[in-house]
């Protein structure tokens, strides 16, 4: 991580002014419990975006919204220029587009490695299974076990199953990559491994919305941070000003908690 | 420390390796094994006696009345006047009876080859399912051997079981034809496609049954009987009650609430009522309410019973296993744009049915076993056979114990198999490392 300023440029110049994600006045509730409020949110082609904040306070809930794996009650969510109603063509389109990675990776345990990238892009892209083990074996070496291909997921480190995750979400070649906390259920060892494959698919341009606590990251990669709290989003801003001057009391106390120690 | 030498202090060196010795007699071999698992304290040492006492006991009744016994008779007198008055089984009744246990006594008696063939082809069918590392395009005998199957039990016109399978080949025809449109659309043309060829079918069959009489001698339900019986009942309906579960188990998840409304009150209500109560509705009540045109034949409205019924149970035991699953399996489906017959094929199923394994052999066993049940309405299944022409017959009224331990050696042999092939299969798909 030594070239950063590369990497700053290589930030300022990827992202397009073409829409990938159009969140309009978005409302959710469980039963009656309000969790998410007038949420309003564009994402340019090839932003990154972190988005932090305490627990419960809709984050997740957030970015599951956006490939419809939960509800919302009221406004719009626009993706890729789909616009997610309850049509399960459309959802089921929005899905093909959107990689997910999930906090406790949720690799199929009756597939092998190979097969868990393979599944989707054979019966959803209707690839044919030759093309596409031959794009799972260079995701998967990308993320650097190509070796591991045949065995289970239940024979591989935490680490290896998220970066097999992220591999199988990027077979399905998708546009919007989201990340549901992918290193909370990790080591601390295992962490670096995975967050340095997501910083990889980030130089590359993937437009990405990650929920994190690792703030080294939100620095490093994100075009912007959001900052959640109570179902809002209190405070968004470059990764500069927003660690170094919050503007919000919310933001500075749950800050100094979080990079206190 | 022995072979030091005297003059040093605490330094040692060793020139020489120590050889190899065998334990102590009493640690190893048999007397260890002894030792270990049959003597390893009193109470235990005790308990050894007195089990291979009543072990004793148990060998030294039974094993003269199976070694003394009689397998050569015409009748129980007969029997009793050659052992006179000797311990011994008078195992004659089954050989003489034999094809009657096997085949119900109303089969006839030069076709006997035909179940006997089915019954060889049953393993064929189910080769390739039990177990899939055979290649798949065996297959094609188990499509082919429902309709095989019931032509060399009951006979008739082959043309009757080629149309039953055109019917589904017409089906399947449509539901290629429409199913890249939707899954509804295909799914109920398909039904309704079935139907029409049937219908057609039905005025073609009995011209081509005279054009080309390729024709097995017709046999009645009523006629088909004995073991062979409870393996057809227990193998159609086992084979019916699986799928049938699998969707009961499905559409109680569903979101759709008419739909799950219905699985649930079928499953509750077929759970709370005795198999025996459905069989005598299947074999009385049911004519009441069918037109009396419609002649359900008795096996069939047995076989929808027992299909039932046991559909519940298995219905039950895959939500077990659903519910089992994390969500986290059903979310990463849905993310990666699995549509849902996709993800539960693909993703769900696999796993439920892998964690269910041993409640649906538990199933499976109980409903082959209650197979037997139907002797209660009047069929001549294995215990029909043995209750009523057998042992009402003057030549061998009394024989209880070798018949009926017979049928349940045959039973056993069954269940075990069964049981143990669901054992190896657990181990087979044991991918997850736990």
């Amino acid at each position: 991580m030594s070239d950063t300023a590369a990497k700053v440029e290589a930030k300022a110049s990827a992202i397009s002014d073409q829409v990938a994600i159009e969140i309009q006045n978005m409302n959710k509730w469980y039963g009656t419990f309000h969790v998410l409020r007038d949420i309003d949110l564009t994402v340019y082609q090839g932003e990154r975006i972190v988005v932090c904040g305490p627990s419960g306070s809709g984050k997740s809930t957030l970015i599951r919204c956006i490939n419809a794996l939960e509800e919302h009650q009221a406004g719009s969510i626009t993706v890729d220029g789909t616009l997610l109603s309850s049509d399960l063509k459309n959802i089921d389109k929005i899905r093909s587009e959107v990689g997910m990675v999930f906090q406790h990776f949720n690799l199929f345990p009756h597939l092998t490695i190979l097969e868990n990238c393979t599944l989707a892009p054979i019966w959803v892209r209707k690839i044919p299974k030759k093309e596409a083990e031959e794009t799972a074996m260079h995701f998967l070496t990308k993320v650097k076990i190509p070796e591991q291909a045949d065995k289970y997921p239940g024979q591989l480190s935490g680490g290896q199953q998220q970066r097999v995750a992220i591999a199988r979400s990027l077979c399905m070649r998708p546009r919007i990559m989201l990340f549901d906390e992918p290193t909370s259920a990790l080591d601390p060892e295992m962490i670096k491994e995975v967050l340095d494959t997501m910083i990889e698919l980030a130089e590359e341009g993937m437009t990405m919305i990650c929920v994190t606590h690792e703030m080294g990251f939100a620095r490093q990669v994100a075009d912007r941070v959001i900052f959640m709290d109570q179902g809002q989003i209190v405070e968004q801003n470059e990764p500069e000003p927003f660690f170094n001057d919050p503007k919000s009391d919310r933001t500075k106390l749950f800050l100094s908690q979080i990079l206190g120690h | 420390m022995s072979d030091t030498n005297a003059n040093s202090t605490v330094a040692f060196v060793r020139h020489d390796t120590i050889p190899e010795r065998e334990p102590p007699l009493g640690e190893r071999g048999l007397i260890k094994w002894l030792r270990e698992n049959l003597f390893s304290s009193v109470t235990n040492g005790v308990l050894t006696v007195l089990s291979l006492w009543a072990i004793y006991l148990i060998l030294a009744a039974s094993l003269p009345w199976l070694l003394n016994g009689i397998w050569d008779a015409p009748s129980i007198r007969d029997c009793r006047t050659i052992l006179d008055g000797a311990r011994g089984g008078c195992f004659a009744v089954l050989t003489e009876r034999w094809n009657q246990l096997l085949f119900g006594f109303q089969y006839p008696s030069d076709q006997y080859w035909r179940p006997t063939l089915a019954f060889i082809l049953l393993f064929v069918a189910f080769a390739p399912v039990m177990f899939y590392k055979l290649p798949r395009k065996l297959l094609i005998m188990t499509a082919v051997y429902p309709f095989l199957g019931y032509w060399l039990i009951w006979g008739g016109s082959i043309w009757v079981p080629v149309f039953a399978a055109g019917g589904f080949v017409a089906g399947y025809m449509v539901y290629r034809q429409f199913i890249t449109r939707s899954f509804a659309i295909a799914f109920f043309g398909a039904i309704v496609g079935a139907f029409v060829f049937w219908w057609i079918a039905d005025f073609i069959t009995p011209v081509l049954a005279n054009l080309i009489p390729i024709e097995l001698e017709f046999v009645k339900s009523r006629q088909v009987g004995g073991f062979m019986l409870n393996m057809i009942l227990g193998v159609v309906c086992l084979s019916l009650a699986l799928p049938l579960g699998i969707i009961l188990a499905l559409g109680r998840q569903s979101s759709m609430p008419i739909i799950k409304w219905i699985c649930v009150v079928f499953i509750e209500f077929v759970r709370g009522v005795p198999l025996i109560t459905l069989l005598f509705v299947a074999n009385v009540v049911l004519a009441y309410f069918l037109p009396p045109e419609a002649n359900f034949d008795l096996v069939v409205r047995v076989i929808i019973m027992i299909t039932l019924f046991a559909a519940a149970y298995i219905a039950e035991v895959i939500r077990g296993g659903l519910a089992a699953l994390p969500t986290g399996q059903y979310e990463a489906a849905d993310s990666l744009g699995l549509d849902y017959p996709q993800s539960m094929r693909l993703i769900i199923l696999p796993q439920a049915l892998k964690i269910s394994i041993p409640g649906i052999v538990n199933v499976a066993v109980g409903l082959f076993k209650d197979t037997t049940l139907v002797s209660v309405i009047s069929m001549f299944d294995l215990v029909g056979m043995i209750r009523g022409p057998i042992l009402s017959s003057t030549d061998w009224n009394g024989v209880y114990w070798e018949l009926f331990g017979f049928a349940a050696l045959l039973f056993f042999i069954m269940c075990y198999g069964i049981s143990q092939y669901s054992q190896w299969l657990e181990r087979q798909l044991a991918t997850d490392h736990r």
